[in-house]
């Protein structure tokens, strides 16, 4: 058997777990895992400039091909800049390992030179952890931790790896477990199927009903699954904002994204429904508004592989716990077997009130925002201009605030794994190396990043690395002036007393930014000229681009949930409510 | 509601914390803990006492189950179970009072396992609510030190909790 260092062993078994590309950041107790990386050339190491954005990246890497990311890290500030990260793939259930370094274990609880207690900082933000004690057990962790992180509810896992363990000088067998079993975890593969026959006869006897699919039916592969069951059935599908892709946003039986900054149709339907399909989806306080409120006479069946989510915040009839395409797949046959028919006239009938209800309020219906004109650029045509450009087949990660939304509601997503965004911790400064991760996956396809001129500024350093690894991403600026989000609740709830949302003549010169990192800036301020300049930006296939497209700073985000209310308790504008 | 959770826990480096840690960052009560290894070194056996509504005792189970290093939960308030808990008692004990806590000790049948010249260190065990009784039966007795391990428990009959 081949003997091997720590060092060498750790990147060894991080190929043998199939990774090809580590986004990572050096320093002191990684020294002798970065010296493994110089002396191999199977894994792509991807130098990035903050931690953070490290771990961004392999999590958008992550979303966009369906495989594990993978970070490295050093100790200390290293492990504590990973953490929003780390943080930010928790909350949207990312498979992803990161691998930090630790000092030396003779060391640790001494509070030596970038001594961190990374098991106990990490531990809120992850599916699991594990400290590597002795470089024999660094294969086995390895498989453990990208066998954890891409089952079941999939999740961040880090791995701590104390410097001796990586000590050049002590040579260890190494060998990379075929198989991993852990008597603890042994996440569900099935659904119960007396569940699911009772979900299929309420299924079939709805007269309103909604199929809401979550980010979970992406994160489990179940786009085609659901797609042919909601066509098999002709029932409504909406999506919520970490699903949207899951059903194609172009299709007819889509009624658009749901929850605060849902669409009329999809909210009302949902509060009207009588049965309600949740699959991957976990009811949070963005989709329910007050849950006491909640979709009243409603009977639901939720479909999730993480028992936990069923019932957490919302009463469910019928639960199953099981991946969302067997799940799913399960059902369908069912009903074509026994060829189980719908309520075909109520179910005409109910697609007549979803459409009468687009008609009067939807947003793809009509324009229900003051068109742009001259240099009054909406953001929601710079959405619509987007989709027309790249042909609706983009990447798009999203950054966060009221751009994030008006991407969200207005380019139609057709296919899964297409938007990436950051939903459940919201954290601003992800877009930009999110769309990185995204470009390395796909080193062919459109990647797009849509910001805002305030979270662009939070990894705004990754430029740099852009042009290190040629990650030819567009950069597109949603120009309000304003951390506009914020400010859209200050209008609305404190008298537009715009505390801290504005920057004072401050911000940079994005045009000469780009330019200063040799990349290509364009800056639009007038609307008969942005598709023309979009049209240039993408032609330019090989370059990064940042588009600083400015718009009008007074825009709101609608519809938008009156809160605390029912699903159907809207803002469709500044000054018409439902 | 109080309800008595007993948790069969891999016996690794950090598992204990991720249990406490669960209960804090989720907002969970824990009244009383105790933890220690089982008859399998690899496995430990955690026992603790929280309160809450049926939802939340679901939830709390459900998330207790979703932590890897947990083996098996149950919650043997559901079941017809045995609980007990050990508590040491330091009391003064002199004069008058010596006799009548000595004649308190027997009613509940304690035991006393440290006799000073002024003092008793009284060893108690059973129920939560014995305990407690015990306490208070001590009336005006003055109390110098109380050590309680938490409760711990099992299931009456042939049910375990096992791997
Ligand atoms: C790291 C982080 N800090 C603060 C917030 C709170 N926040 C949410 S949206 C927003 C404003 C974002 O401004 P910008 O990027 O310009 O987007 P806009 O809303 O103007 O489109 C802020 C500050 C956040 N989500 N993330
Ligand atoms: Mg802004």
């Amino acid at each position: 058997m081949e003997l091997l260092s720590g060092g060498d062993i750790l990147i060894r078994a991080l190929s043998d777990a199939k990774v090809k590309h580590l986004w990572g950041y050096p320093g002191g107790a990684a020294l002798h895992i970065y010296d493994a990386i110089f002396r191999q050339d199977k894994l792509n190491h991807i130098l990035m400039r903050h931690e953070q954005a490290a771990v961004h990246a392999a999590d958008a890497y992550a979303r966009a091909t369906g495989e594990v990311g993978a970070a490295l890290v050093t100790s200390g500030p290293g492990a504590t800049n990973a953490i929003t990260g780390i943080a930010t793939a928790y909350m949207d259930s990312i498979p992803l390992v990161v691998i930090s370094a630790q000092v030396p274990q003779e060391k640790i609880g001494e509070d030596a030179f970038q001594e961190i207690d990374m098991m106990g900082i990490c531990r809120p933000t992850v599916k699991h952890s594990y400290m590597v004690k002795r470089p024999e057990d660094i294969a086995e962790t390895i498989a453990k931790a990208f066998y954890i992180a891409s089952t079941g509810r999939p999740g961040p896992v880090v791995v701590d790896v104390p410097k001796d363990v990586t000590d050049p000088n002590n040579k260890v067998a190494y060998k990379f477990p075929e198989k991993v079993k852990l008597r603890s975890y042994q996440p569900t593969t099935r659904g119960h199927s007396g569940q699911i026959k009772r979900a299929v006869n309420l299924l079939m006897s709805a007269k309103r009903p909604v199929i809401y699919s979550g980010g979970g039916v992406v994160l489990g592969n179940a786009s085609e699954q659901l797609i042919a069951l909601a066509r098999q059935l002709n029932y409504p599908v909406t999506n919520t904002l970490m699903g949207l892709g899951a059903f194609p946003g172009t299709d007819r039986q889509f009624i658009g994204m749901l929850g605060m900054h849902g669409t009329f149709e999809a909210n009302t339907a949902m509060h009207h429904a009588d049965v309600i399909l949740a699959v991957g989806a976990r009811f949070d306080d963005r989709v329910t508004n007050a849950t006491d409120r909640f979709c009243p006479s409603a009977k639901i069946i939720h479909i999730d592989v993480d028992p936990s989510s069923i019932a957490k915040t919302v009463r469910v009839d019928i639960p199953i716990v099981g991946p969302c395409d067997v799940v799913l797949a399960d059902m369908l046959e069912q009903i074509e077997s026994a060829q189980l028919p719908t309520d075909g006239p109520a179910i005409g009938e109910w697609w007549q009130q979803i459409d009468e209800w687009r008609e009067r309020h939807g947003i793809y219906t009509a324009s229900r925002y003051t068109p742009s004109t001259g240099d009054n650029i909406k953001p929601q045509d710079v959405i619509k201009t987007l989709h027309k450009v790249t042909k609706g087949d983009a990447f798009v990660a999203s950054d966060v605030g009221q751009h994030q939304m008006f991407a969200a509601q207005y380019y139609l997503f057709d296919k899964p794994r297409r938007w990436i965004n950051s939903g459940g911790l919201g954290t601003m400064g992800f877009g930009l190396p999110a769309a990185m991760g995204a470009q390395m996956a796909h080193p062919d396809a459109t990647v797009v990043c849509v910001t805002g001129e305030g979270s662009i500024q939070m990894c705004i350093q990754e430029l740099a690395a852009c042009t290190q690894h040629q990650l030819p991403v567009k950069i597109i600026i949603l120009n309000n002036q304003a951390l506009g989000m914020v400010k859209q609740w200050q209008d609305m709830q404190y008298g537009s007393r715009y505390s801290h949302v504005l920057y004072e003549d401050s911000l940079p010169d994005f045009v000469k930014l780009a330019e200063a990192y040799g990349h290509v800036g364009m800056k639009v301020d007038h609307y008969d000229e942005l598709e023309s300049r979009m049209e240039e930006c993408f032609a330019l296939k090989d370059r990064v681009v940042i588009m600083d497209i400015s718009v009008d700073h007074h825009e709101h985000v609608y519809p938008m949930h009156v809160a605390p209310g029912s699903m159907r308790d809207m803002w469709l504008s500044k000054t018409e409510r439902t | 509601m109080r309800r008595l959770i007993s948790v069969l826990l891999e016996n690794e480096p950090g598992s204990l914390s991720r249990v406490v840690g669960l209960f804090s960052q989720r907002g969970y009560n824990i009244d009383s803990l105790s933890v220690a290894p089982t008859e399998d070194e690899t496995l430990s056996r955690l026992t603790l006492t929280t309160r809450g509504n049926d939802h939340k005792i679901e939830q709390i189970t459900k998330q207790l189950n979703k932590l890897i290093d947990v083996v098996k939960v149950i919650d043997l308030s559901e079941d017809t179970h045995i609980e007990r808990e050990l508590m040491l008692l330091k009391v003064r004990a002199s004069g008058a009072a010596r006799a009548e806590i000595k004649r308190c000790v027997d009613i509940f049948r304690g035991q006393i396992v440290d006799v000073g010249p002024v003092t008793y260190v009284v060893q108690i065990s059973g129920e939560s609510a014995k305990l407690d009784a015990f306490i208070e039966a001590l009336g005006d007795a003055t109390i110098l030190e109380v050590v309680r391990t938490g409760v711990c428990g099992l299931m009456r009959g042939e049910k375990s909790l096992k791997i």
